[in-house]
């Protein structure tokens, strides 16, 4: 807007946006403030400001070994997602540069894909991986978590690649570059950005996903969405561990999400939304 | 660039992709498809054996079934109604000029990025506890009684968490949309003498009732496989209250061995899912032929 | 060095034929100009001397050599396009080396002869920079230096001044002659900007549908039109182009005359006319006027003539620069 914003109308709007959005956030807040209580504090009733005592964090991983989880989250997001890129950069990467008349048809129906209830394939997954023995295994499960993700990969990598202007392949090619030496040093370091974009994308996903990560695993390759499932009943006083387990669980994905949002509205919405 | 050579190359390139997710589609969905016409219990092999439609009928006259059916619809139309509202509501208000906007949204993203067993236990034991909770602390100041969510209301908690995780979504991709329309078309409605609430309906709304249409479809997608939240918090109770296909399904499946009842209500699962994705993928189909 | 010869080139995509088939020579150290209007095929044409393209028929030849099949690379031909299409990721001075670079050359000679291009571009400064940090008229000069730097057989520009506002446009036309006389290369320029080519060219091909409508120096085609589409096209304001009686009377079925070749008194003349719309650019005023019998016409005049809408004029054309046009189009 070309006219100059009243000071009234921007404080207005601060005032109430900051009110909304502390009290969408509050869920979150307080669960860090209460992951430095103490359990008896923790039930003392509501109190933002914590006694600052890191004592749950030690319990959780003394008492229920939370490190071993952490860990299984992340590999099996890092894992999945760099199974993902191995098989869809290739795909996406016909279809950007060298499509046919088929090539949209097979994006749309990999998208359709995405879209099939997990349920309904729960009882045969779980038969397969029980009789091939990769129930709990790290390796089952990255397969499983990077056949949900991968419309969504190749979906982004694809509208990446397709950004890539051609005339700049073009210049290449009359600088005397061989296919070779295009794909090295004008194409890989443009398509780098995206990669990583998707990459980011992805781990959050797989990070997050609460379906076959809690069906398919028991104690070796369970994962943080796992672990916290586990305190759906409550065993006695337990507020401050639970905080603590799940400020640790989300930190790194709310971070990250933070720095993702372009690539959130881009992956999820296949593109409507520009 | 399309010589004989690199088509094939290209189907080379794409052949792992297809067939990967070629294979795990339809290999199990043949399998569930077999079993829903089942009866087959792996504890109890007695009576296993070819049922016709029987599983499917439980769907319509089944109190337990035709409640799961039921939930899921609630859930999905609560928690879209909520979302799309809200995030219109948000998107306008964080749309305007303020201080600390950056701020404000990633404190609005947030909940998304929140796994679904994280958020549904801190609402659960944090905020909806009646003892413990911050909903209870609240009504105590007031001299109420505390709410016992899960017990009394257990659909309506679970449709507050799922609102919540994903209302997010929602604003964001509403926020960006709104920020796409034109500067110069609202300054051109005011100068044809539009006020606010005139441009909001002419103007911004068609504007973003393509962002409106994806977000209903690609969340009702998501929204008919809520699981975790359910999991975590009531396990479908009290009795089916909070039960919703997915969770039958793997109560059928897992936890009761009666396969056929749960094939069935996958393939069910299927349906609904296949009647939204056939308006999803054409409001993709018309963005990808740009 | 430099010669370009094209023998009956053609080209279609699929069933949608571009180019029928055209004959061309291009002399060495010639700036050549292909102008004509959107869709002609000029830049179709450019990107198949490019290699960019295949033929779909007939034969390309530099300096004798044919080579019709050959790669880009091959042919040591240099583009600049119009979009610069520069490398966003590498600095200005790894753009102008790339070529050097794919060519095999050692570091020391690139480093010397990047540093060359940028004094001749005024880019010195701006080596360390990204492409996303300079402005059009720089990203203008460092694709002009990366095709340079490679002492290519030609130069081939695609509509470069397209992106660039007028005043940049100006200058930039300026810097790109005053190139051709230092370099003395063989250029081939793309515009759909008949100003462009009339100030830069040696010799401009005017092409039309993919066809050649004619080839000759800026000059020649204004003087000499060879059919009404050059003589439309050529010249700004456009040549007045007259039908029915008045034409009848030269024996025409068309005559051509330029706004600047009709004569204007207020008492007497050939044409009584009616100003209509007067444009007053300082140096010239342009009158849109309706003269009797002829229709709308185009006047130039001096721009210390003192005349009004609703005016009365009388017009009369220079005989000399008179064209005249057959039924065919084709000039008389």
């Amino acid at each position: 807007m070309a006219r100059s914003v009243t000071t009234r109308h921007k404080t207005i709007a601060t005032v109430a946006a900051w009110i909304v959005a502390l009290l969408i956030f509050f869920p979150i807040l307080y669960t860090i403030i209460t992951s430095f209580k103490s359990e008896q504090e923790a039930i003392q009733g509501f109190s933002i400001i914590p006694s600052g005592t890191f004592e749950s964090y030690s319990e959780v991983q003394a008492q229920n070994g939370y490190f071993k989880f952490f860990f299984n989250s992340v590999l099996l997001s890092v894992g999945s997602t760099i199974l993902a890129l191995l098989v869809a950069i290739p795909a996406a990467w016909s279809m950007a540069f060298s499509p046919t008349k088929r090539t949209k048809d097979i994006l749309m129906w990999m998208l359709s894909t995405k879209m099939m209830p997990a349920v309904a394939v729960l009882f045969p997954i779980y038969l397969i991986f029980r009789d091939t023995g990769l129930l709990d295994s790290r390796i089952g499960l990255m397969v499983m978590l990077m056949l949900i993700n991968l419309p969504i990969v190749v979906w982004m990598l694809y509208t990446y690649f397709r950004e890539i202007p051609g005339e700049i392949l073009e210049a290449a090619r009359m600088d005397g570059a061989s296919l070779w030496n295009e794909i090295i040093y004008v194409l890989t370091p443009m398509a780098v950005p995206g990669i990583a974009s998707t990459m980011l994308l992805n781990i959050i996903l797989a990070w997050n996903e609460a379906f076959w990560t809690i069906r398919l695993t028991t104690t070796e390759a369970a994962p943080l969405t796992a672990f916290i499932s586990s305190f759906s009943s409550p065993q006695g006083l337990f507020w401050a561990k639970l905080s603590a387990a799940s400020t640790l669980a989300i930190a790194p994905i709310l971070i990250m999400g933070w720095f993702s949002q372009k690539q959130l509205v881009r992956g999820l919405t296949f593109g409507a939304v520009k | 660039m399309a010589t004989q050579q690199t088509r094939s190359l290209a189907r080379f390139m794409m052949a792992p992709s297809v067939v990967l997710l070629f294979v795990w589609m339809i290999v199990p969905l043949v399998i569930t498809i077999w079993f829903s016409f089942q009866q087959y219990n792996p504890l109890n092999p007695i009576r296993d054996g070819f049922v016709g439609f029987s599983n499917y009928a439980l769907f319509y006259s089944n109190p337990a079934f035709l409640q799961s059916i039921l939930n899921t619809l609630t859930l999905v139309v609560s928690v879209l109604l909520i979302t799309v509202i809200g995030g219109i509501l948000l998107a306008l208000l964080i749309d305007q000029p303020m201080w600390g906007q950056g701020i404000v949204r990633i404190l609005v993203i947030s909940p998304f990025f929140v796994m679904p067993p994280v958020a549904a236990l801190v609402w659960k034991n944090m905020i909806m506890h009646p003892q413990y909770g911050v909903f209870a602390d609240i009504a105590r100041f007031f001299g109420a009684q505390p709410i016992d969510w899960f017990g009394q209301h257990p659909m309506l908690a679970i449709i507050i968490i799922v609102a919540w995780q994903w209302l997010p979504f929602a604003t964001l991709i509403l926020l960006t949309a709104l920020q796409s329309l034109d500067g110069e078309q609202k300054e051109a409605a005011e100068m044809d003498g539009a006020g606010f609430i005139s441009r909001f309906i002419y103007l911004t709304l068609p504007h973003m009732s393509r962002a409106i249409t994806v977000v209903i479809l690609i969340q009702t997608i998501f929204l008919l496989s809520v699981y975790a939240e359910i999991l975590v918090t009531t396990n479908g109770g009290p009795g089916y209250a909070s039960t919703n296909l997915p969770f039958l399904v793997y109560q059928k499946a897992l936890l009761e061995f009666k396969i056929g009842q749960a094939s069935a209500g996958g393939v069910i699962a299927v349906i609904l899912a296949n009647i939204v994705a056939f308006f999803a993928m054409r409001a993709v189909g018309k963005n990808l032929d740009k | 060095m430099g010669n370009i010869t094209l023998k009956n080139v053609s080209k279609s995509f699929g069933a949608t034929s571009i180019i029928p088939g055209l004959d061309l020579v291009i002399e060495n150290g010639e700036f050549v100009v292909f102008v004509g209007p959107s869709g002609c095929g000029k830049s179709t044409l450019l990107r198949l001397i490019a290699g960019l393209e295949d033929t779909s028929g007939g034969s390309i030849n530099i300096d004798g050599r044919d080579v019709t099949g050959e790669a880009p690379a091959k042919r040591k031909l240099a583009m600049v396009f119009q979009s610069y299409a520069l490398y966003p990721h590498m600095t200005v001075a790894k753009n102008i080396g790339f070529p050097l670079k794919m060519a095999g050359e050692d570091k020391a000679t690139i480093e010397k002869k990047v540093g060359d291009a940028a004094r001749v571009l005024n880019l010195t400064n701006y080596l360390e920079r990204r492409p996303g940090q300079l402005s059009g008229g720089q990203r203008q000069r460092v694709a002009i230096g990366r095709a340079i730097v490679r002492q290519p057989t030609a130069f081939l520009f695609d509509e470069p001044l397209s992106n660039l506002d007028a005043a940049l446009r100006g200058t930039m036309r300026l810097e790109i002659s005053e190139l051709h006389h230092q370099l003395k290369t063989t250029m081939i320029y793309v515009t759909h900007d008949q100003v462009e080519a009339m100030t830069m060219a040696d010799k401009i091909v005017v092409l039309n549908a993919g066809n050649i409508e004619q080839v000759g120096s800026p000059m020649e085609l204004y003087k000499t039109p060879k059919n009404l589409f050059v003589a439309g096209f050529i010249g700004s304001p456009k040549m007045n182009l007259i039908e029915g009686a008045p034409a009848a009377k030269y024996s025409a079925k068309t005559i051509g005359i330029r706004p600047e070749h009709l004569e204007i008194s207020t008492t007497a003349g050939d044409w009584k006319a009616t100003v209509g719309v007067a444009e007053h650019l300082g140096s010239d005023t342009f009158l849109h006027v309706q003269a009797d019998g002829v229709g709308p016409l185009t006047v130039r005049a001096d721009g210390e003539l003192a005349v009004h809408h609703g005016d009365t004029i009388y017009l009369t054309p220079d005989k000399t620069k008179l064209h005249r046009f057959g039924a065919d189009g084709k000039a008389i």
